[in-house]
């Protein structure tokens, strides 16, 4: 098939240069890009146009560029990772933009995530929220022959499910509450459904909501935009069971 | 408990179990209007608005749905403000991956909306019937009972098309709110699972037409037949 060029594109970007600065939107056009090509390969061609320039190129977070490790974080066009399903913004193709579209590219909004520069943000609430409990910690003893433990096909499968999640923070970007609720949901329910992790159920549930509460992340209203943003397509079924697991914790304390 | 009411599920917690307790309300409050349809003389109605304004387990339930409203009200602010506060600063582009009109995006409008009628409602009626009265309640006497005329009342204010299609409008909102506040009180409750969130979203949807349609048909009924 042959590569389709777009002559000219334009790219509204958020740039803030520090996190306490004032950010503002810039417009940059953006020409010759393959439709092949990725939308982090686009930024990547209109940053070396701008150090070309002497400017300041956009900073922005990535790492893998294979829909694995959870780095790459923009809301493009009013879709956290872009316009697409189930993929992250490294693995969004120009081929979902047209010949002299502006593209609008802001970073997480979340008063947990604070911007670091222009589209980069700081998403360590999350690994904090992990070291509140999400962990086994308890002697599950040496690793066991395979079929020791013996686990359900479906609850084997819902825990993997779960651990799915790469804890991008698309879920915080699109919920209009900014809230965390299906990553810690995602992260509850990955031991929920295992025999090691049930030992510290309750203590994992409550102290992952207070520290979700604790870091400034919004209440879940239900609105089920997270799962259509989650690039590991996460269900929501997963926010009930977190509800259930903290609604019984409290009930038995 | 004070970490549990203050914590964002706990918070959660009470809009669920006051929302579905004002469900529970919602239904006994549509079958006894749709009575008003039933019957055209009033006597069915204002039956059975006697045996609620007699009967002692409905006289316990009042103070009690009060407190839900209220509770419900305070705590749809309290959640609002903080889920505000989350997000101190907007999308340029908004949010492109629900419906502007989804109901569960704007629930805490719908409310707010849905209040605004309710405060009409009640001083339209339950301010009449309990405490300053109205000419058009004089006593009726059904099978040796005297009681309050509520038909009369209810029926004068339905023949009135402003009257008729505000209580249409309000009938739509309450319908719009509960289509998602009741799959979403129960998967904040932790009945839900990948197989029931289906099942209960297609019963909310179907419970807030009922609401809707059924509210809507009383003032409709009487603007057509009277």
């Amino acid at each position: 098939m042959a590569d389709i060029i777009l002559n000219k594109i334009y790219v509204k970007v958020w740039r803030q240069n520090s996190p306490k600065a004032k950010g503002r939107f810039e417009t940059y056009q953006v020409e010759n890009v393959s439709q092949g090509s990725s939308f982090l390969e686009m930024i990547d061609i209109l940053n070396d146009k701008l150090i070309l320039e002497g400017k300041d190129p956009i900073a922005f977070d990535h790492d893998c560029r294979e829909g694995i490790c959870g780095m790459c974080s923009m809301y493009i066009n009013g879709h956290a990772h872009g316009p697409d399903t189930e993929v992250t913004t490294c693995q969004l193709h120009m081929r979902k933009f047209h010949e002299g579209q502006t593209i609008v590219v802001e970073p997480w909004r979340a008063a947990a995530f604070p911007v670091i520069k222009d589209v980069m943000v700081d998403r360590s609430a999350f690994e904090k929220i992990q070291q509140a409990g999400g962990y086994v910690s308890v002697n599950t003893g040496g690793v066991p022959d395979g079929n020791v433990i013996l686990i359900g096909q479906d609850d084997a499968e819902e825990a993997m499910d779960a651990a799915a999640c790469i804890g991008c923070g698309a879920c915080v970007a699109t919920c209009k509450n900014s809230s965390a609720m299906l990553f810690v949901a995602a992260k509850v329910s990955q031991f929920a459904k295992l025999p090691q992790g049930k030992v510290e159920a309750k203590k994992r549930a409550k102290a992952m909501v207070a520290k979700m509460d604790e870091l400034g992340f919004g209440s879940c209203t239900n609105t089920g935009g997270c799962e259509l943003a989650c690039p590991k397509s996460i269900s929501i079924a997963h926010i009930a069971r977190l509800n259930r697991e903290y609604l019984s914790a409290k009930l038995s304390d | 408990m004070s970490s549990f009411m203050s914590a964002s599920i706990g918070r959660k917690f009470f809009m669920s179990i006051t929302g579905l307790f004002l469900i529970s309300f919602l239904i006994i409050h549509l079958t006894l209007n749709l009575f008003l349809t039933f019957d055209d003389s009033g006597t069915l109605f204002n039956l059975a608005a006697h045996f609620m304004a007699t009967n002692p387990f409905i006289r316990i339930m009042e103070p009690l749905l009060s407190l839900g409203f209220v509770i419900h009200i305070i705590w749809s602010g309290w959640i609002t403000l903080e889920n505000m506060r989350a997000r101190p600063q907007k999308y340029e582009y908004g949010d492109q991956q629900l419906s502007w009109w989804a109901p569960s995006k704007n629930m805490f409008i719908l409310g707010s909306m849905v209040l605004i009628f309710l405060v009409i409602h009640l001083t339209n009626f339950y301010l009449k019937m309990k405490f300053t009265g109205d000419p058009l309640l004089s006593s009726v006497n059904i099978d040796g009972t005297e009681m309050h005329n509520a038909y009369a009342l209810v029926s004068s204010l339905f023949m009135n098309k402003g009257y008729g299609l505000l209580y249409i409008a309000g009938g739509i909102l309450v319908g719009l709110h509960i289509s998602h506040g009741f799959w979403s009180a129960f998967q904040t409750i932790g009945f839900s699972n990948q197989v029931w969130l289906k099942r209960l979203k297609a019963v909310a949807v179907t419970v807030g037409i009922v609401f809707a349609v059924g509210f809507s048909y009383i003032p409709i009924y009487f603007m057509i037949k009277f």
